[in-house]
């Protein structure tokens, strides 16, 4: 990865808070050209000019961990008054929802006017979590997937699904016994319930949209 | 639509070439009769061209020999394969998974370990989430002609009844299932269709069937007559004369959901 100069302009900042594998994010971000920095401390974050919000596991700990390392405060500031772009990915996204009935019920960072409940699939047989490719359909104009085609294969690993209040919030859904959300995207800020950075050629040029989006 | 999932497995052995201890990509059958096939990373690349939709590696001697999982070779493969890997052998606590999971694994699987002390497998899942834990499940006909899980690369049998050990496992918080069959591995005659069943009707999480693959048609009968959402398959495409492409049509023209060629 080159350039460590936080005020450098164009570095994207990845949170890293102790949630899965990263690496697998900043290598594919690597790939699409991009300068991606793993940032453990808000001051780190603070030099990004655009974020990358990961996240595996239980939302709770996620949580948690977000907020004992100052990360909830400084991702408000940066994102919802400094409007930059930010990308939350799986867990990452769903942060974002105003709360999570996951283990008992947590609130969220409260972007977006969504609950993250657990797929309820049906038929019943249908198995939880989803894992593997499934085919999204997505709005038009949704940055993250210009040049890519409707139907479009990417990896999904979950056992809980974000339900937007507002329907404009969806940037993509997917069939899995029903309407599952696959993106999400308002104003600056969007999110995939997939993983970009596990879905080959697709993905990394949906990290590469993202890259070089600029939200009006 | 979800798609079903095919998947190479790249099992590992150390072997020593020249002075150097390395890790060779071998294939096996029944667990034994190893035969070296190549360079690890550079399958893993090639199985990336060819549209794998994951990639298993497992380090076949870890257990036995005792020695720490390879947290080099997965790094190695993250820095340009982009997609789902899961990482196994040896692992035996949460230590090991954290290492593997910072490494670049996505998921990681556990077998021994999982039967020695069932407790690891809940609390991986508590501390990672259960998308990143995968039982693997060795099983075996013994002599006196009942199914029974082996652990430490096959050699010993635990008397787990494997579909009991499967319901088992997915209630201790497993994400996912691989469910191999020793008679079968490397026999190129067939996935053990009944047992994957049953696993398969047990559990809600996924069961990934591997052991056997010989032809495209094995594949089909894995996910139609097995119900696995998954089949995995080391020899089969170890010896390269058949690639996850090539049968990609073949199952779907049998109505099977998989993703395009495309």
């Amino acid at each position: 990865m080159a350039g460590n100069n936080p005020d450098q302009g164009s570095m994207i900042g990845v949170v890293d808070y102790g949630s899965g594998n990263l690496l697998s994010v900043t290598n594919a971000l690597a790939m699409v050209g991009a300068d991606a920095q793993l940032c453990s401390t808000p001051e780190q974050l603070a030099g990004a000019e655009r974020i990358i919000l990961p996240g595996v596991g239980a939302f709770g700990n996620c949580l948690d961990n977000l907020r004992c390392r100052g990360f909830d405060q400084a991702l408000d500031e940066l994102v919802i008054r400094q409007r930059r772009p930010i990308l939350g990915i799986c867990v990452g996204m769903q942060l974002m929802a105003r709360k999570s009935l996951e283990g008992g019920e947590h609130a969220g960072l409260g972007w977006l006017d969504a609950e993250v409940v657990r797929l309820v699939p049906q038929p019943e047989q249908l198995r939880v979590p989803q894992i593997g490719w499934n085919d999204i359909e997505f709005r038009a104009n949704c940055p993250l997937f210009a040049g890519l085609r409707q139907g479009t294969d990417v990896y999904f690993v979950h056992s809980y699904g974000m339900n937007c209040r507002d329907e404009t919030d969806v940037g993509a859904w997917c069939d899995y016994g029903g309407r599952v959300t696959a993106a999400v995207w308002r104003d600056n800020i969007v999110g995939t319930q997939f993983h970009p950075e596990k879905s080959q050629d697709i993905g990394l040029r949906i990290l590469e949209n993202f890259v070089r989006w600029t939200p009006c | 639509m979800l798609k079903r999932r095919l998947i190479p497995k790249l099992q590992l052995r150390s072997m020593r070439l020249g002075n150097a201890d390395r890790m060779v990509l071998v294939t096996t059958v029944r667990f034994d009769q190893t035969v070296q096939v190549g360079d690890p990373i550079s399958q893993a690349k090639v199985y990336q061209a060819q549209m794998a939709d994951e990639l298993i590696f497992l380090d076949l001697d870890a257990t036995l020999q005792g020695r720490p999982t390879m947290a080099g070779i997965v790094e190695r493969a993250a820095e340009e394969i982009f997609m789902p890997l899961t990482v196994g052998g040896g692992v035996r606590s949460l230590d090991d998974f954290r290492k593997l999971l910072r490494h670049g694994a996505d998921k990681v699987s556990i077998n021994t370990a999982a039967v020695e002390s069932p407790e690891l497998i809940e609390r991986a899942a508590d501390a990672f989430g259960a998308q990143c834990v995968v039982v693997s499940i060795d099983f075996s006909r013994t002599n006196e002609g009942r199914y029974s899980v082996f652990t430490r690369g096959g050699k010993h049998d635990s008397g787990l009844d494997p579909v009991e050990w499967a319901r088992t496992c997915a209630r201790r918080g497993a994400g996912e299932i691989l469910l191999t069959s020793i008679d079968r591995d490397g026999t190129r005659a067939g996935l053990d269709v009944e047992t994957t069943r049953r696993v398969a009707s047990e559990v809600s999480v996924p069961v990934i069937a591997s052991g056997g693959c010989g032809t495209a048609a094995h594949f089909v009968e894995g996910f139609s007559e097995g119900m696995a959402d998954a089949v995995a398959a080391g020899t089969f495409f170890s010896l390269k004369d058949q690639t996850p492409l090539q049968i990609r049509a073949r199952i779907g023209n049998a109505g099977i959901p998989i993703r395009p060629q495309t």
